[in-house]
């Protein structure tokens, strides 16, 4: 709650953002969209309808879309809005659907509750791409709404992950087990960067993991790329990164092995 | 008419029954009777409606003669663009005598010379063109040729500016109308090649004949006259055709007895066509499902495998690869790349719902595999819905592969042209063999409305270029008040421009007539007037600023407005926001009407197409600062492209826009460019594959016409960090993050390219 009004008292909200109550998941629920992309054919199968919603309380190193974090504010819209811009673009999604993406989605539930809902409702494939930090958020029947769950883990170490985004592990275990008891389709992306979560360990944690999991449909492994770096320039934000290099085919090659060894088989 | 003509016809047509007719098993019907390939399609075609798995390899002949051909176009372009050109003989179709690559490998033989690669002299078009052509690549013409061509010919270029207006003369140099073919072959007609194959020389002539007796008793007019003196022209060029034919060794006067043959038949018909005429586009029809018929009866009597029919249809590209003509520096700037569209239409489906879909639409793709790619012949999949899922997956697949493939709405083009046209160029529709156009050149409706802001004066030189009324006044640019100049201008321009194509075509009907193309037509034909329209995305957002943001004028001290500030947003075309698509379409709509009122040569249709080729690069260097806060000398978006980095809601928002512009308003074609990388179309080569066919299922069911796919391997991006202009919307993708390539830095686009092509894969 706290952070959405804070995500709001940003420049020129063009809007009042209090038009969320909490209680109502309705069109008229509001929420800040950073930006979308009609166009997406990587965030779940088939072309997808890709909304960038504002705001994560993770500060991962290697975060490409920097401008979701913090007080910047983006354009504050409804569920309704929302749809009703995503329904013009049906005759594309007929393989894919709507993902939400962010920042992290699950800072505004009701927001991406309402759209959820009625994309459903619309017979629209819905995926949320979340970190799972937030999962307690989720509420089930949010998740009812939900065809699929793009979960990122981003280490299997819990000291590594903190590192990594500055928040504790284990709530995205949590919500992965929960997810997975509920018969939930999971797509788990990790991204390997050098030096700093491509470490056999911590790898290997992550494969551990994921094979204790039944419902996970494909595992992607991601590969660091320096594509945000611009965007912390022009934000005047320090980039911890700008001397990683992107990872050579065989240390995928060699993550992937390791996923193999927990029967883990992995795509990059 | 030639009435010594000894040769006997037989114009009965070959029996469908016996072993020997060439006929021999196929379904009968009215193409037997009259002149009817598309008849001939329908009753023999079956659908082919499974994978690609029955393809085969290119044979060692194959390899062998593409090594060879190899080394003399790595050669050509090391010679800087032209190996070889005739400066003496003039190019008639049996103006030379056989030419090979290698006679022994060659399944398909004929060239337009003596010699592969070497250009053809055609001065019909203009003799000073075609001496200026040889000079940009450092060669004399014949000074006897000349002289001779100089004392007896009059060419088409001479007619033209005999008749040029000082409006138009005015407008050409000033770039407001642009490209217009006073010098070069009109092109954009495409001969029936195929009856060539399926009727044999001395039907068609006698057909000719026949028409020439039964218009005898007609009425005199100036058209009757004109339409008898062709006809017997065209008997004539047929003669050409079987002699030139003959010089390789070959009768063509019969119809063709299997594949190769009517492989063989088809292109003779087609090389009389480029060896005579330097026409812009030179486009090569629809051909793969007719071939299919053959190889069909081949294969059913044995005398052919697949890879053997794979081998024709590869040397048959190969020949289409190396059609060339020469050109000036001047038109090499406008159409760079040395292009010739010899454009093949594969796909499609027929009137009754049954895809047009056989093996060798599927071999015609497959030459991007057994050759590589290549940008001839211009490869065009005619798009539905209900083509075959294989067939969609394969398209894609290759498109994918080899960024090689263009699509069109066949949905949307069958309720207009039927289930028999083919594309001409890049984007126009025409029945084969009852359609012809009329093309040239573009008008510039960015510039147009700069002049009328500026009261018809050239925003560059000052000059006073279209007609005179008051320039605006006062600072800002007001919506309603625009609006009301840039109809006046666009009507002038139109008026203007369509005199000139007028002009033109006359003048080339008469001194460089396509006399081979149009005897592979019937005899009424259709005629469209097709003009065109350049800095549509620049003109649509110039509005859109002035009517939803302010746009302040800033004068020089001649009073003339070379800049624009502009205070506050505006919506941009290529977001699907409907402020200003609407007004991308309502431009479209208007500038056709005003072409609509305009008399037309021949009684001509008037259309337009919304293409610009490269040369979107040409018109924006010559058209200054507009309200939309493109810099003078900026390049325009191509065809119908948004502006580069104007559309901010990915490529699906930016083909919508597009797709919503009216093809009825617009029936030459609506040209779409899009570009995107391997990796952000999906992460496996399946969701690739689905995610195209999705797009293009998309785009058309939205009502798009025409799209070209690009999909993006390393080198294209290198060119892309040199030449952004060319590549607005390559779209990099990358889990949930998606950047246009172009607006990253030097150092970002290089860690691009290493990352995609080297490490993520």
């Amino acid at each position: 709650m706290e952070m959405i009004n804070t995500i709001c008292t940003g420049p020129t909200p063009v809007r009042e953002c209090a038009v969320r109550t909490g209680v109502d998941i309705g069109p008229q629920t509001g929420g800040v969209v950073q930006s979308v992309e009609t166009c997406g054919a990587v965030d779940g199968p088939g072309l997808r309808y890709v909304i960038f919603t504002h705001g994560c309380p993770l500060r991962c190193q290697y975060c490409h879309n920097p401008e979701t974090q913090g007080k910047t504010c983006g354009e504050i819209t409804t569920a309704g809005e929302v749809m009703e811009d995503v329904l013009r673009y049906k005759p594309f999604l007929r393989r894919g659907g709507l993902t939400i993406s962010g920042g992290e989605p699950l800072m505004q539930p009701e927001f991406i509750h309402a759209i959820l809902r009625d994309a459903k409702s619309k017979g629209i494939h819905t995926a949320l791409d979340t970190s799972g930090f937030l999962g307690a958020r989720a509420s089930d029947e949010l998740l009812s709404e939900v065809d699929l769950v793009l979960l990122d883990i981003k280490s299997g170490l819990p000291e590594k992950y903190r590192e990594v985004t500055g928040v504790p592990l284990a709530p995205t275990l949590q919500f992965a087990q929960r997810l997975d008891a509920m018969n939930k389709k999971m797509w788990i992306r990790f991204v390997l960067v050098p030096g700093l979560t491509d470490s056999d360990s911590n790898i290997d944690a992550v494969a551990r993991f994921i094979a204790t999991l039944g419902c996970v449909d494909r595992v992607e492994i991601l590969p660091f790329h320096k594509l945000g770096e611009g965007k912390y320039e022009a934000m005047g934000k320090p980039y911890a990164l700008s001397n990683t290099p992107t990872p050579s085919r065989a240390e995928l090659a060699h993550a992937q092995d390791i996923f193999a060894q927990h029967g883990v088989s992995a795509i990059c | 008419m030639n009435t010594e003509e000894k040769n006997t016809i037989n114009p009965q047509p070959p029996a469908n029954k016996g072993s020997s007719s060439p006929w021999r098993g196929f379904q009968n019907g009215d193409w037997a009777d009259t002149i009817d390939v598309r008849d001939f399609i329908q009753q023999n075609h079956r659908p082919y409606l499974g994978n690609e798995t029955f393809l085969s390899q290119p044979t060692e002949r194959t390899e062998a003669l593409w090594d060879e051909l190899k080394a003399l176009l790595a050669k050509e372009r090391e010679c800087g663009g032209v190996l070889d050109a005739d400066d003496t003989v003039v190019g008639k179709v049996d103006s030379h005598g056989a030419g090979y690559i290698n006679r022994d490998l060659e399944q398909i033989v004929g060239l337009q010379t003596d010699k592969p690669l070497k250009r053809a002299l055609l001065p019909y078009g203009g003799l000073r063109i075609a001496a200026k052509a040889l000079q940009a690549h450092g060669r004399d013409i014949n000074p006897e040729t000349a002289d001779l061509f100089q004392k007896h010919r009059k060419t088409h270029n001479d007619g033209v500016f005999d008749a040029y207006t000082d409006d138009i003369r005015a407008a050409r140099s000033a770039g407001i109308v642009t490209g217009l073919p006073d010098g070069y072959g009109r092109g954009r007609i495409i001969g029936d090649y195929r009856r060539v194959a399926l009727y044999g020389v001395d039907r068609l002539i006698a057909e000719r004949k026949a028409i020439h007796k039964e218009m005898q008793d007609e009425e005199f007019t100036e058209d009757w006259v004109r339409e008898r003196e062709e006809i017997a022209d065209q008997v004539r060029a047929l003669q050409a055709l079987k002699k030139m034919a003959a010089s390789y060794g070959f009768d063509i006067s019969q119809p063709a007895s299997n594949g190769r043959e009517a492989v063989q038949w088809t292109y003779f018909a087609y090389l009389g066509a480029v060896k005579e005429q330097n026409g812009a586009a030179m486009s090569f029809g629809r051909t793969s499902t007719f071939f299919d018929i053959f190889f069909e009866r081949d294969l059913r009597e044995g005398t052919i495998d697949e890879a053997g029919i794979q081998e024709i249809i590869d040397h048959l590209v190969m020949k289409m690869r190396i059609v060339r003509f020469i050109r000036t520096a001047d038109y090499d700037e406008l159409f760079s790349g040395d292009p010739t569209w010899v454009t093949e239409s594969v796909g499609g489906i027929g009137e009754n719902g049954e895809p047009l879909v056989s093996k060798s639409s599927f071999r015609m793709l497959h030459t991007l595999r057994t050759l590589g790619p290549s940008p001839e012949p211009n490869l065009t999949v005619l798009w539905s819905e209900d083509l075959p899922e294989p067939f969609k997956e394969y398209c894609a697949k290759v498109s994918i592969d080899t960024s090689s493939i263009q699509y069109e709405n066949d949905d949307l083009m069958r309720q207009y042209w039927g289930d028999d046209y083919g594309i001409a160029c890049c984007v126009s529709a025409m029945r084969i063999g009852k359609q012809m156009q009329f093309f040239g050149a573009r008008a510039n409706l960015a510039k147009a409305l700069l002049y009328a802001i500026n009261g018809g004066r050239d925003e560059i030189s000052g000059k006073q270029i279209g007609p005179v009324f008051p320039g605006v006044e006062g600072d800002f640019l007001d919506f309603e008040d625009i609006s009301w100049r840039f109809d006046n201008m666009i009507g002038w321009l139109a008026k203007t421009y369509v005199k000139a194509l007028n002009i033109i075509h006359y003048m080339h009907d008469r001194y460089s007539p396509e006399h081979l193309m149009m005897s592979l037509h019937d005899r009424a034909i259709y005629r469209t007037m097709a003009c065109g329209i350049a800095g549509l995305s620049v003109a649509a957002d110039s509005l859109s600023a002035i009517k939803y943001a302010k746009v302040k004028v800033l004068r020089n001290e001649d009073g003339l407005a070379y800049d624009y500030e502009i205070e506050g947003d505006f919506p941009t075309y290529g977001n699907n926001d409907d402020r200003v698509d609407q007004i991308a379409c309502g431009l479209v709509e208007q500038f056709m009407n005003k072409i609509r009122e305009q008399p037309t040569y021949r009684n001509s249709i008037p259309t337009q197409s919304i293409l610009t080729i490269t040369s979107n690069v040409v018109y924006g260097k010559k058209t200054g600062n507009t309200p939309d806060g493109r810099k003078a000398g900026e390049p325009f978006a191509p065809g119908a492209n948004p502006m580069h980095g104007r559309d901010q809601k990915g490529a699906i928002a930016s083909m919508t826009s597009v797709a919503k512009l009216p093809y009825e308003q617009s029936q030459d074609g609506i040209s779409y460019t899009f570009s995107m990388v391997p990796r952000a179309l999906g992460k496996l080569e399946e969701d690739r594959i689905d995610n195209l066919v999705d797009l293009l299922d998309g785009y058309f069911n939205s009502g798009g016409h025409h799209i070209n796919v690009n999909v993006f391997e390393r080198e294209t991006l290198c060119d892309a960090m040199e030449h952004p202009e060319k590549y607005p919307q390559l779209t990099v993708r990358v889990s949930g993050y998606a950047v246009n390539f172009v607006k990253l830095t030097r150092e970002q686009q290089l860690d691009l390219i290493n990352r995609t092509f080297h490490s993520a894969f």
